[in-house]
């Protein structure tokens, strides 16, 4: 028995879920005419039930799945209509994350700290307030010294019972004494930090930041100052084409002492590190004068080695492009968040020491 | 130090071009700062004769003239009141730089008539002040010749950056010898022939004891007349950019600057009586030459007469017994000072001149009669007169100053110190061209090298000569392996205290470690004070980092940024020790006005809250374990700031509002919140073990269950949390504070407890005995269960 069109009409026009339960019901429901039919089974002969149950059953499992299809497809319309109804504008902003940064002076630090950790050199620090010995004596620059005169010293005012004024140190220079001091040798350090001179102009801070460099140890000679420094300066820059000079100079601190340059060129307008246009003052560098070693309690006769530094925010301003070293110190978030750098710009050595 | 180029050849014969010296100087360690050619900026300028000059039609003032400048007959339109048919003149043509007038001269149409150059003053090629009219040649210059070639200008002047260990460079006689010793040329002879004393010197000259000069050598010459010295020696002196002043004077800067060697001359007839250096007598005054009047300390060497002091010796001489043009005697000073000393009385004094720079370097004492006999003899030449013999005065100090001195050098060191392998023959043949006696195990410096005092000095003597270009780039030993991680927890901790600030909307800055005494005295006042501040801002050391990033906020602020979020990673200098501190400012807008938010929200203390805890937390701080103290001090807002510690003793970190009174007292931004972290406080982790505890997570899941208590005043929440918590430590894994509000009974505050089980579900028991153990806590703090 196949259900008539009528029935089969009647289902597929029901217009909403309702209508469409009503037919159900008028159907399926305990006094529909399918479960009427249904019941009727019961009452029939046993030749008569195995003719026509199979066909009843088959009409209600037709009808049944007429209807369930029927809600799907009502159900399917009622979503897609509700759906319609559901429109936002996707082009409304979402908060704004907060820019955050790091200062570019502390991510030139990171950046020589991950270089010189390759090359085996630990980083040490010191104090900023230093005695004079520190930062002149045990340095080779004695009393009346003229290099003395020659780094314009900020000293503080003695507090009590002290003979001596203390001075800002005017360079990391004595972080290299206090280091041979309480290690024994081999010794690889470099020393980043805040520096003090009294200068202010353009060009001039009287608060800057140096990185020192040391190696201490039986054979280090000047051969091993200049391949340090390039291998330094063609990882900091990231170019192959980095040239470098050194030239003869003078330091209390070591001897023989030279001077380093690196050679640039004129990209866009810009002096960039690379090529041999011209050459540019970047460390200053030098084999550890024996009296430096000896007032540290090392024998020069056994150990010797080489210091270098070189400022960390003109190193920044030369890698990255800034030009006015006044703007470092001003706290600027405009020029902070141009210049500085993002979290998780941390140099790496996969990665790249440059971000 | 300055020097033209043919001053340098009167020392040095060499067919160098000035561009190879002065790559030689540098490759040397004699830094060129500058190399100018004078030639170079008046290359296209030539000699030319005005052939006509007629009245410029259009303007009364204008000429048009014909120039001939070697290339025939040229229009050029001229102002100039001098120029006139038959004069030579310097003319510029199309395509000159014009120096004085900084323009470049092009074809142009002056009032309707074409003028093709120009004839020039002297003002406009820089070559002086004159600009009344054109440069006027005599009648034999050559017409169409280079200018500079006509008028001797193409000198190249050489300003080389002398390192403080190299005084005999200060003189052109070093740096000819070090180009000498570099093979860049032949060092000439040099001899002073003695000049026979005519009578013997009448002014007496005594030297003290421990005065700070250890030698002065005295002669008078009478007779002499003192006037303008000669044109080349003024172009000289012009040349480095000294002015000349009178022959006399001229004459000891000549020999400052050839011969690294300050000399002084006195007016005899303005001396009373003779010349003493000694100490100076506390108090005395002198007017200097530089019409400046000083007061002698009491060690200071002091050139004085019977009058007083008249000098600070080799420092500065004094006005009263200075030469003018009446001068007629004059007594010629060549002295010996201690280096030391003349370093200290000028520093004192802040005195800086040409002779000072010398001897306080050390000047060479061995040179002292030569020098004597050589000014002697240019004085005679350019003044007349008549000679005396020489008085040499000494003190004890003086044969130390002369006595060979024998450095020790190994020929080997240069190898195992520079990296270089010289030749001991080439090693040796470097040294003595310097000036130095070589012998088999070292070395006598000559006088004029008083830096030499070790073997590592020798070995940068042939290694700078030899070339530095010349040393092998050797790499450092490799340790084998990867590199070893080389950071302190200290160093790791501010990595990662930075980056986390940024990661949190923060913007590093760094400010200045020095503050105003007003900043710090707010902040409890500074303990280290600087003696020579540059400024009354900059003056003393930050006992906060607070100050500095206010002012930063402000002008943030003052430029128009709507919200201002500045950390600094940095020192507070306290009596004890330099503390390393993050610092944290937050000013204006915490949230931005926004049509999901509604109104913008200005930063509160709770934001200050949140960063200080984001950052314990990345620095490794127990944060579950800190306790909140309120009031964090004066500079902060008593009611709404507190400290974070373990205990009252250990104090990690402070935040809150600043007090409202730092507005006035700073100019603070209001409202402005704040955080420090004392990193060095901070304890470090039990331990550093990579591998983690064990840890399964828990198979049963977590309950929660949530209770509201109404609290009396005054009780923390956090107290109130902490005492839930401990109601059962094993079971309950947190209490979490997520409602507050006031009711008519007081502040209600609700809590959701997690209880996690073990082993086992709880039973309702249980859980029925856990919250009755929580109430109970609560109700100790005076808490009550909401019904």
């Amino acid at each position: 028995m196949a259900a008539d069109q009528t029935t089969l009409d009647a289902i597929a026009g029901a217009g909403d879920l309702a209508a469409l339960d009503a037919v159900r019901v008028r159907l399926l429901g305990k006094s529909g005419e399918v479960t009427a039919k249904l019941k009727s089974v019961g009452s029939m002969d046993a030749d008569t039930r195995a003719a026509e149950a199979p066909k009843i059953h088959a009409l209600r499992e037709q009808v049944t799945a007429a209807i369930a299809e029927r809600k799907a497809a009502l159900e399917d319309d009622e979503l897609e209509r509700k759906l319609a109804t559901e429109r936002i504008d996707l082009s409304l902003p979402v908060p704004e994350a907060r820019q955050g940064s790091v200062h570019p002076v502390s991510q030139v630090m990171d950046e020589l700290a991950e270089i010189f950790a390759d090359l085996g050199f630990s980083v040490a620090e010191g104090p900023e307030i230093e005695s004079q010995w520190y930062n002149f004596t045990a340095l080779n620059m004695p009393e009346n010294h003229p290099a003395r005169a020659m780094q314009d010293t900020f000293y503080l005012e003695p507090r009590e019972g002290e003979t001596e004024a203390r001075v800002l140190r005017t360079h990391t220079s004595p972080v290299q004494i206090r280091t041979m001091e309480r290690t024994p040798p081999p010794i690889r350090i470099i020393a980043p930090g805040r520096v003090y001179r009294s200068d202010s102009d353009a060009t001039h801070t009287p608060m800057f930041h140096q990185i020192e460099g040391l190696v201490i140890d039986r054979n280090i000679t000047l051969g091993h100052l200049k391949w340090t420094l390039e291998t330094f300066l063609k990882a900091f820059f990231e170019r192959d084409d980095v040239a470098m000079r050194m030239r003869p100079s003078y330091f209390p601190f070591t001897e023989p002492s030279a001077e380093v340059d690196v050679g640039y060129s004129i990209e866009k307008g810009r002096r960039v590190v690379g090529g041999q246009q011209g050459w540019m003052e970047v460390l200053g560098s030098g084999m550890v004068h024996p009296r430096v070693l000896a007032n540290c309690g090392l024998d020069p006769d056994e150990w010797q080695g080489f210091a270098f530094g070189t400022g960390v925010d003109r190193l920044a301003m030369l890698k990255y492009g800034m030009d006015d070293l006044r703007a470092f110190f001003d706290g600027d978030i405009r020029w902070l968040k141009h210049y500085g750098f993002r979290a998780l710009d941390v140099p790496t050595l996969s990665g790249g020491v440059g971000a | 130090m300055k020097f033209t180029l043919s001053w340098l050849n009167d020392h040095l014969e060499t067919d160098a071009s000035f561009a190879e010296i002065a790559a030689t100087l540098t490759n040397i360690g004699l830094e060129v700062e500058e190399v100018v050619d004078p030639a170079e900026a008046l290359a296209p300028f030539r000699v030319a004769r005005v052939l006509t000059a007629e009245k410029h039609p259009q303007a009364d003032k204008l000429q048009v003239l014909t120039v001939d400048a070697g290339d025939g007959a040229v229009q050029v339109v001229c102002g100039a009141p001098n120029a006139r048919a038959g004069m030579l003149g310097v003319f510029g043509p199309p395509g000159a730089y014009i120096p004085g007038s900084d323009l470049t001269l092009k074809v142009a149409a002056i009032r309707g008539v074409e003028s093709r150059g120009m004839m020039c003053s002297a003002r406009e090629l820089q070559l002086g002040e004159d600009h009344s009219g054109i440069v006027e040649l005599p009648g034999d210059a050559p017409v169409g010749t280079a200018y500079t070639d006509y008028a001797g200008l193409g000198d190249p002047v050489f300003d080389v950056n002398v390192t403080p260990n190299r005084q005999d460079c200060m003189g052109v006689r070093g740096i000819a010898r070090d180009l000498a010793a570099a093979r860049l040329g032949t060092l000439n002879q040099q001899t002073f022939e003695p000049v026979q004393g005519r009578f013997d010197n009448p002014v007496p000259i005594r030297v003290e004891e421990d005065s700070g000069c250890a030698a002065f050598a005295g002669r008078l010459i009478r007779g002499v007349r003192n006037g303008p010295s000669p044109d080349w020696l003024q172009q000289r002196l012009k040349a480095v950019g000294l002015r000349p002043i009178s022959a006399l004077v001229d004459v000891t800067n000549f020999f400052s600057v050839d011969q690294a060697r300050p000399l002084h001359v006195y007016d005899a007839a303005k001396l009373q009586g003779g010349i003493v250096a000694r100490l100076g007598h506390g108090g005395e005054r002198f007017l200097a030459l530089n019409d400046k009047e000083y007061t002698t300390a009491a060690d200071d060497c002091v050139i004085g007469d019977d009058s007083g002091a008249i000098g600070l010796g080799g420092v500065i001489g004094g006005e009263g017994t200075g030469v003018d043009e009446q001068t007629s005697d004059v007594l010629l000073e060549c002295a010996w000072f201690l280096p030391e000393r003349i370093a200290a009385t000028g520093r004192r004094h802040q005195i800086v001149t040409d002779a000072r720079a010398r001897f306080e370097r050390g000047v060479d004492p061995l040179a002292l009669e030569a020098m004597v006999e050589a000014a002697t003899r240019m004085i005679l030449d350019l003044c007349g007169g008549e000679p005396s013999t020489v008085t040499l005065a000494r003190s004890e100090e003086w044969p130390r100053a002369v006595r060979p001195r024998f450095v020790p050098f190994r020929r080997e060191r240069v190898k195992s110190l520079a990296g270089i392998d010289v030749p001991p023959a080439e090693q040796e043949d470097i040294l003595s061209r310097l000036g130095f006696r070589v012998q088999p195990d070292g070395v006598v410096p000559p006088g004029w090298r008083s830096d030499i005092d070790g073997e590592a000095d020798l070995v940068e003597e042939v290694a700078r000569i030899h070339g530095y270009d010349k040393v092998p780039a050797t790499p450092l030993e490799r340790a084998p392996g990867v590199a070893r991680a080389t950071a302190t927890r200290a160093q790791l901790v501010e990595r990662r205290l930075r980056r986390t600030a940024a990661s949190r909307g923060l913007n590093e800055a760094v400010t200045w470690s020095f503050i105003s005494e007003q900043e710090a005295a707010v902040f409890g006042g500074g303990e280290w004070q600087l003696a020579n501040p540059i400024s009354e801002d900059l003056k003393i050391m930050r006992p906060s980092l607070l100050p500095g990033l206010l002012a930063a906020a402000r002008r943030n602020l003052d430029r128009g940024a709507a919200s201002v979020r500045l950390f600094e990673v940095g020192r507070r200098y306290l009596g004890d020790a330099e503390h390393s501190t993050l610092s944290l400012i937050l000013a204006g807008q915490s949230r931005a006005r926004h049509w999901q938010t509604g109104k913008a929200r200005p930063v509160d203390a709770f934001d200050a809250k949140a960063e200080a805890m984001a950052l314990l937390e990345a620095a490794g701080a127990p944060v579950a374990n800190l306790q909140v103290f309120p009031d964090a001090g004066p500079t902060w807002h008593p009611g709404r700031s507190a400290r974070l510690g373990l205990g009252p003793k250990t104090i990690v970190a402070s935040f809150g509002e600043l007090h409202p009174g730092l507005r006035k007292r700073l100019n603070a931004p209001a409202g402005a919140v704040a955080a420090e972290i004392f990193l060095d406080a901070i304890p470090a982790p039990r331990s550093a073990e990579r591998a983690r505890q064990a840890f399964t997570p828990p198979f049963l899941q977590a309950v929660t269950r949530d209770f509201a208590f109404l609290v009396p005043e005054g009780l923390a929440a956090d107290a109130l949390a902490r005492a839930m918590r401990g109601a059962n430590k094993a079971a309950i894994t947190s209490v979490r504070l997520f409602d507050r509000f006031d009711t008519a009974d007081g502040l209600s505050l609700a809590f959701e407890v997690t209880l996690q089980p073990v082993e086992k579900s709880f039973t309702d028991e249980q859980i029925a005995d856990v919250s009755h153990r929580i109430v109970a806590a609560a109700e100790k703090l005076g808490a009550r269960l909401r019904g």
